[in-house]
């Protein structure tokens, strides 16, 4: 705690363990940004970090909402995006284009990104509203279910397969917690390993190629196997020490697309080597088990669940980046959240961490620095 | 656990459970993310930093000067002129059309070569030239150069275009060079240096079969590039290697000598070293000319040389086939000898030899001939007669012995071997018995007997030295041993008298060397080239020039030390001692002394209307007249 007379309290209180962490994270994001510019602030570097401090102005200051008002707002929350969700889906529908977001005038609002804390706030409050006794009973686990299908499935026909695997994975991952019988997770396991053939037989062309070229990447190195190729070779090249910084020639000559979003961890790799890989890899292992603890110190069960979920969030935001540009997984498009240029991302992970430092604070009294 | 109720307690052990699972599982992860990098990273690392160097570093290949093409005394036959040309640089291009009207209008451009290079910029990938003109004359070149600075992207340099001094009369022996096809491009597995302007390869004759040799290595300039194409920055260059010389045995005096002797007929001379087999010369006529090709060659052009009947696209020194004629004799007397018939004996010549229902002649009557006086005075009888008494099976040996048939290795593609028939081929190729008619008609080098110049110029190198002479073309090439033939040294100075009787007294006496102590012995031969009826027996210059006999001869010089001999074949020529004997006659005088053949070139070439270069392009002129085509420009300085 800082017990300075100098700083006030409720600066004092705020966790700035996490918050420096984080703050780290995206620093380090925006020197790779200005590298991804070919060492420029513009076009990426300023935004990003405008947007950044933005985002995390509105985590600190939902770190004073309390409990109460959380789980008050859960299933609103759910309601409308959910609704905007089926907004959006009109609205392709209506330009017969494909659709992911809803235009409101200066913002672009992307609700499937809502969706993401939206499911696992809902979940969380649906399982403290159900009695341990009824936990393995069948109607505790339908509503789930549609909670978390509906949404989903939605997702998927817009088409954007990553965000649909993070928002089940985030669900999955609240109602695993919860204590659901152990068979509700090992079925489907089973059944997704029968059925994975037949899910890709009913999968988009785009969709279908990118498994395709994941599962053998030099079927095709000059179209869709392109992006992992050129990821692996900036990371291979990279070595250890990495090339320097401003030296990375793969991303600065254009080889490796989307050098700065959803592949920036390969633009950093180039030029920070393994060494910066393995930092960013524990700098966000750190935050997420900073959520972690903070879901195993809650009082109430929703505090417990909510807390767990939204980390879980942020660990399915980066292992699935992580894999899919080390070519571990197939191209879905999932950004590295605080280090990819946008601002979805960093707004989806501030939200996590305000509900978390919200969360956090119910629990102490005191504040920890370091 | 069915029955347990569940409490609260329960409930909170599971979730602590649980979390524990998953921190496990995403510790997991982490250090699976870990691991992955580190393996691409450290194990693979080597591979990935190849693989990002060859992304980054592109080369510009700067393709190799051709090597040169000599002749056995070291002149030139092709070698490298310089040129200018002038390419344009996309990438630096600011105003494209506006820059293209400029050069349209400083270079005269027709109207298709703007369609064209406007076409490949359009195409063309950044730093890779596109090029506006190969060989542009010095006054363009040097007007684009004061201009540059206004003309951003373009670039004029100098460059490289294959010469041949030779022209017309090494067309069939060199071939030609161009630019590569798409076909090509794709045999030589997408090699990115057929695609630079002005990069030439071998199309035909050695300049197609020495490519390996002659195309050399290419540098190159080793750039950045970015994944579109646009230059970063040069690197250091890679230096190019030459192609290496190539020496022929041609000795290039002699074969321009023999070219233009040959004059206006469709013929072609072949001149062995008998020591050794070197080809010395081989001119095919009339040709192309190799230069016109290398600043690739207009249609017109092309479609008055595949046009004309005298063939200037064939090598006839080795793809053309001819009957032998009588220039078979020789050799059938040899194996005659060998089957052990008596050179005294006599066969009466009546000029007319029944067999069966059908009557074969001589060309006069010679009255009783022993073997000397048929070979000298060329009577068919006496070998119609000799070989139905021996029979084919005992004489295509020998005749086969001296060349006829035989396969030599020379560095051309399209060789023709020919025939020399017996039962057993007769059999495997017409499925019918041999008749004695084949025999006649094999005696005489007609029938299924057909050669080609240098099988002919190989029999006389044979007949001349009584071993196993092989030609060689290439000076590097090792001479092969030459093996003595099977046959008796007694025999064989008895057909060299002969021949010497055929050019000292004989059919050939026209074909005497001007020179005092050098004599050359040799044998005509007039091949029929369809069957004669009664009137046209006997006459050798029809109308109609296709229906002309052929004119052949082969010899050899000096006849007691032989040192060169040579063989001639001119299509449709007529007598084989009017036209070939005195072109054989002035070649070889060349190789003793040279004035004395020029004035004998010169006083040919006065009576056929001029030299080489000006009949030619009376030619041109006039089949461009008859073609409707306007009359070329006079050739620039």
């Amino acid at each position: 705690m800082i017990t300075s007379a100098i700083i006030p309290r409720p600066l004092a209180k705020l966790p700035w363990r996490l918050i420096f962490l984080v703050t780290g994270i995206a620093m380090f994001g925006l020197i790779v940004l200005y590298s991804a510019a070919g060492g420029a602030i513009r076009p990426w570097a300023m935004k990003q970090g405008i947007i950044f401090f933005g985002f995390l102005s509105i985590a600190v200051a939902m770190s004073w909402m309390r409990e109460s008002t959380i789980k008050a707002i859960a299933f609103p929350l759910y309601g409308v995006t959910l609704i905007m969700l089926i907004g959006v889906e009109a609205l392709g529908f209506v330009s017969k284009g494909a659709q992911r977001w809803l235009d409101l005038g200066p913002i672009r609002l992307q609700p499937s990104e809502f969706m993401k804390p939206a499911i696992v706030l809902t979940l969380a409050r649906f399982y403290e509203l159900v009695p341990a006794a009824e936990i393995r009973k069948w109607r505790a686990i339908w509503p789930a279910l549609a909670l978390l299908g509906i949404p989903a499935f939605l997702i998927l026909v817009q088409p954007d397969l990553g965000t649909c695997i993070m928002v089940l994975l985030c669900g999955v991952t609240v109602m695993f917690l919860a204590g659901l019988p152990w068979w509700l997770f090992a079925g489907p396991a089973a059944l997704v390993a029968v059925a994975a053939p037949v899910a890709y037989g009913m999968m988009h062309g785009y969709q279908r190629k990118r498994i395709d070229v994941f599962l053998d990447p030099e079927s095709d190195p000059l179209g869709a196997g392109y992006h992992i190729a050129q990821s692996k070779i900036a990371i291979g090249s990279g070595g250890i020490w990495g090339k320097g910084f401003l030296h990375g020639s793969q991303s600065h000559l254009d080889y490796l697309p989307e050098g700065h979003t959803d592949f920036v961890f390969a633009t950093m790799a180039e030029e920070w080597g393994l060494v910066g890989g393995v930092i960013l890899i524990f700098a966000f292992a750190a935050v997420i088990h900073w959520g972690m603890k903070v879901s195993q110190n809650g009082r109430t069960r929703f505090a417990q669940l909510a807390a767990a979920g939204l980390s879980a969030t942020i660990f399915f935001y980066v292992s699935i980046n992580l894999m899919m540009v080390m070519g571990l997984a197939p191209v879905v498009g999932v950004p590295l959240p605080l280090v990819s240029f946008g601002g979805s991302a960093v707004m989806t992970v501030m939200l996590c961490l305000g509900l978390l430092m919200a969360l956090e604070r119910q629990q102490r009294t005191v504040s920890r620095l370091i | 656990m069915k029955h347990m109720r569940i409490t609260t307690a329960h409930q909170s052990i599971t979730f602590s459970r649980r979390m524990m699972l998953l921190g496990g599982a995403q510790a997991a992860v982490g250090a699976a993310l870990i691991g992955r990098m580190g393996w691409l990273a450290i194990a693979q690392n080597e591979k990935y930093q190849l693989l990002s160097e060859s992304n980054r570093v592109q080369l510009i290949p700067v393709p190799p000067r051709r090597g040169w093409i000599i002749d056995r005394n070291g002149k030139p036959i092709a070698i490298n002129k310089a040129s200018f040309r002038v390419d344009l640089i996309p990438q630096q291009i600011v105003n494209g059309p506006q820059v293209i009207a400029e050069l349209q209008k400083l270079m005269s451009l027709p109207p298709d070569e703007v369609e064209r290079i406007t076409r490949e910029l359009s195409q063309s990938r950044g730093f890779q030239p596109v090029s506006v003109g190969d060989n542009v004359p010095y006054e363009q070149y040097a007007a684009i150069t004061v201009r540059l600075p206004d003309l951003p992207g373009v670039a004029a340099s100098q460059g490289f275009t294959r010469f041949y001094p030779g022209g017309s009369t090494v067309g069939q022996l060199v071939g030609y060079v161009g630019a590569a096809s798409a076909a090509e491009y794709e045999r030589e597995n997408k090699n990115p240096l057929l695609l630079i302007p002005g990069v030439k390869i071998g199309k035909e004759g050695l300049e197609q079969t020495l490519e390996s040799t002659l195309r050399g290595e290419p540098g190159g300039q080793r750039v950045e590039v970015t994944a579109r194409g646009r230059l970063v920055k040069e690197l250091e260059p890679k230096p190019d290697r030459s192609g290496g010389t190539v020496q022929l045995t041609i000795d290039s005096d002699l074969h321009q000598y023999a070219a233009r002797r040959i004059g206006d007929q469709s013929c072609s001379v072949v001149v062995l070293d008998v020591s050794n087999g070197d080809i010395l010369a081989m001119p095919s006529m009339p040709s192309f000319d190799p230069n016109n090709f290398s600043d690739g060659i207009s249609k017109n052009e092309w479609k008055m040389l595949s046009g004309d009947d005298h063939l200037p696209l064939v090598d006839k020194a080795l793809e053309s086939l001819y009957p032998s004629g009588s220039t078979i004799k020789p050799s059938m007397a040899m194996a005659l000898l060998n089957a052990g018939v008596d050179r005294r004996q006599r066969v009466n010549c009546t000029g007319a030899y029944p067999l069966g229902n059908h009557v074969f002649h001589c060309d006069k009557r010679h009255g009783p001939v022993d073997m000397d006086a048929a070979v000298v005075h060329s009577c068919d009888i006496y070998f119609y007669e000799m070989c139905r008494r021996v029979g084919a099976e005992k004489l295509a040996p020998m005749v086969r012995s001296m060349g006829f048939g035989e396969k030599f290795d020379l560095p051309f593609d399209n060789q023709r071997y020919g025939t020399i028939p017996d039962p057993e081929w007769m059999m495997r190729k017409y499925h019918r018995e041999w008749q004695t008619y084949d025999t006649i008609n094999m005696s005489i080098g007609q029938g299924q007997v057909l050669i080609n110049p240098m099988q002919l110029a190989v029999m006389a190198s044979r007949l001349a030295t009584g071993k196993r002479v092989i030609p060689r073309l290439l000076k590097n090439k090792p001479v092969m041993p030459q093996e003595h033939l099977a046959v008796d040294q007694d025999h064989l100075d008895f057909i060299r008298k002969a021949m010497w009787g055929v050019v000292d007294h004989g059919t050939a006496a026209a074909a005497k060397l001007p020179l005092t102590g050098i004599q050359m012995a040799g044998k005509t031969g007039t091949a029929q080239t369809h069957n004669l009826s009664a009137s046209e027996r006997g006459n050798y210059t029809s109308a109609v020039w296709k229906l002309r006999d052929h004119s052949l001869f082969m010899g050899f010089a000096p006849f007691d030390n032989p040192k060169y001999a040579a063989a001639a074949i001119v299509e449709h020529g007529g007598f084989g001692a009017a036209v070939a004997a005195p072109l054989i006659r002035d070649t070889i005088t060349f190789l003793y002394d040279r004035q004395k053949a020029i004035a004998s070139l010169q006083a040919f070439e006065a009576t056929i209307g001029g030299t080489l270069e000006e009949r030619i392009a009376r030619k041109t002129a006039s089949w461009r007249s008859a073609n409707g085509l306007p009359p070329l420009e006079a050739p620039k300085g």
